[in-house]
């Protein structure tokens, strides 16, 4: 057992997901079947070798600092769960 | 032949000679989605009024002298993960239900320039999280050719529509396979394109490093055509290749003299169906027999790709679905303060499996765990890639299966995440090494197609073309039609 149901929960946390408690069961034996599966890396010798993130030589590609069209406000607020007064509206963030 | 069921290229001459129009043809698929799409289900959206509206604009062109593009006026399909402007593009998710993008992908903004008709939206793994269609959050796609098995995933409604003949083409996204493992499920064409080849812009993001938006046809010249009307560079994708766009078409020749085809033996795991593993070596045979110098070549790490894939896909999901906050967009739940809203909108958006991988991909991300996790995989990801390099220095294309067995059962691996991440083990190597790989079918087991995968070096498109140009004319596995719907 790697990940423990604590973990679980903490991760849910992050994930911003809520878990009810059979969920927490079930993901806890799901993910530990699948992390088992995942220390075969283990068996590879790594040292020296420098990670890939990305396949290609990226570098990052400036474009010409032009003021070009942008969405119009209505079309950007168009899938908003709730707006009000041409902005996004959210639940309160900070207490007090 | 009905109309429907014929290839882009054959509709082509058809509406260049002006013995048919974009709107019969059109109307001949949407009939078709009519009489079968009760058994596949290969749609979330149809879009009947812009398809016939982008069909009369075909004809008019046509009418009015004006040289037509190979696809213009002809039928497809989009991934409902590709941003058509005005229509929902759902991803197969709660979460995105409702959400009609205000702007077009780069895809549907070029083959929209290329006078292209888009017939709907098709059914995919709830955000191309799976590999059989069952993980849409709206309904399961079947495979045309059992309606009792799965047609793959996640691309598994476009490979469906084409399969069924009910697109001419479409397209998929290929993530760790999901192009190529349900159009060798469904017995057609899919082509993974070099990581960068097609703009990624207006596609719904699922593993950054590894999605690449491909082709799905009836055969390979199709394949070749759709290819060249979307790939190309774009500056609004950052890692999208500036070369030019090669005339793929011209690859097609139907022999194999010279060229060198390797087969990795890792890739024949254990549990592969005998009949998948026959039908490779027989396709080797044949490419042999057309002039192919053959040789086996070592990939000591192809055990670990599956792993590392997992890793890599999970934690880069795990950061680009982050966005879905039910705020700016998509599905939002009560809550009293913001953390508890958020929490509401991606519990009740999200299905399991996208739960489970952003879980993985937090885990794998989460301090403490980085570098035995993700970071360990960035590594073996650069000895993958190393082992493709040398396999490389001494093949043109490399030839192997493209999963362990032919279509599966609906519902049979639907309770063993594990079990469903095992038909991707042919498939993901090629992602994390970010080359192009075209799957075709190559034989027929029990009634399903199996498909053989050719894998070429980066921006090798024009190679995989040719060789499985030469594949396809010599067998006649892309003129079979699911036996579907003759009712």
């Amino acid at each position: 057992m790697k990940i423990t149901r604590k973990d679980v929960e903490q991760v849910a946390l992050l994930s911003r997901l809520e878990l009810g408690e059979n969920d927490v069961e079930k993901f806890t034996g799901q993910l530990n079947a699948i992390l088992d599966y995942i220390d075969v890396l283990n068996k590879v010798d790594t040292s020296g070798v420098e990670p890939t993130a990305h396949v290609l030589p990226v570098k990052n590609v400036m474009r010409a600092d032009e003021a070009r069209p942008s969405l119009p406000r209505e079309l950007a607020l168009a899938n908003a769960p709730e707006q009000e007064d041409g902005y996004f509206k959210v639940p309160k963030i900070l207490e007090g | 032949m009905e109309l429907y069921k014929q290839t882009a290229h054959e509709l082509h001459a058809k509406l260049a000679a002006k013995e048919v129009s974009a709107a019969e043809i059109t109307a001949a698929v949407f009939d078709r989605i009519d009489t079968v799409e009760g058994k596949v289900r290969a749609y979330i959206t149809q879009t009947r009024d812009l398809a016939m509206a982008q069909a009369k604009a075909a004809d008019e062109k046509i009418a009015r002298g004006e040289a037509i593009a190979p696809l213009a006026g002809i039928p497809g399909a989009l991934k409902d993960n590709m941003c058509v402007k005005g229509v929902k593009t759902t991803c197969a998710s709660q979460i995105l239900a409702n959400f009609v993008p205000p702007y077009d992908s780069t895809v549907a903004e070029k083959l929209a320039a290329a006078d292209a008709v888009v017939v709907g939206k098709a059914n995919l793994d709830e955000f191309a999280m799976g590999s059989s269609c069952e993980n849409s959050s709206f309904f399961p796609t079947r495979n045309p050719w059992d309606t009792a098995a799965v047609p793959g995933g996640s691309s598994g409604g476009s490979a469906a529509a084409v399969a069924a003949a009910e697109a001419v083409w479409a397209l998929g996204s290929d993530t760790g396979g999901s192009i190529r493992q349900p159009a060798a499920y469904c017995g057609v064409v899919g082509l993974k394109p070099t990581y960068g080849r097609v703009s990624r812009y207006g596609l719904v993001a699922y593993a950054s490093s590894l999605d690449q938006i491909g082709p799905i046809t009836r055969d390979v010249t199709d394949c070749a055509l759709v290819l060249a009307a979307i790939a190309g560079h774009d500056g609004r994708d950052s890692t999208s290749i500036d070369a030019p766009v090669p005339d793929y078409s011209k690859a097609l020749v139907p022999d194999a003299r010279g060229l060198k085809i390797g087969l990795p033996k890792e890739y024949f795991v254990a549990g592969m169906d005998p009949a998948v593993e026959k039908a490779v070596y027989a396709a080797i045979d044949q490419l042999k027999a057309m002039g192919a110098e053959y040789k086996e070549v070592s990939m000591p790490h192809t055990e670990y790709a599956l792993a590392t894939y997992y890793l890599i896909a999970t934690a880069e999901a795990s950061s680009n679905l982050a966005r879905f906050d039910g705020v700016g967009f998509g599905h939002r739940g009560e809550g009293n303060d913001i953390v508890a809203m958020y929490k509401r909108s991606r519990t009740e958006g999200f299905g399991e499996e996208v739960r489970r991988r952003i879980m993985l991909g937090t885990y794998a991300l989460s301090s403490g765990y980085y570098d035995a996790y993700y970071l360990k995989a960035l590594k073996v990801r650069t000895l993958i890639k190393q082992d493709f390099d040398r396999a490389f220095g001494e093949v043109d294309v490399l030839v192997a299966p493209i999963a362990p067995t032919t279509a599966f059962k609906v519902g049979e691996k639907v309770d063993d995440p594990l079990a469903m991440y095992l038909q991707d083990v042919c498939t993901v190597p090629i992602n994390l090494a970010g080359l192009p790989a075209i799957s075709l079918p190559c034989g027929f087991a029990g009634g399903l197609p199996i498909g053989l995968q050719i894998i070429g070096r980066p921006l090798g498109e024009e190679t995989i073309l040719r060789a499985a140009y030469a594949f396809e004319q010599a067998n006649d596995y892309h003129r079979r039609q699911a036996p579907l719907g003759e009712v």
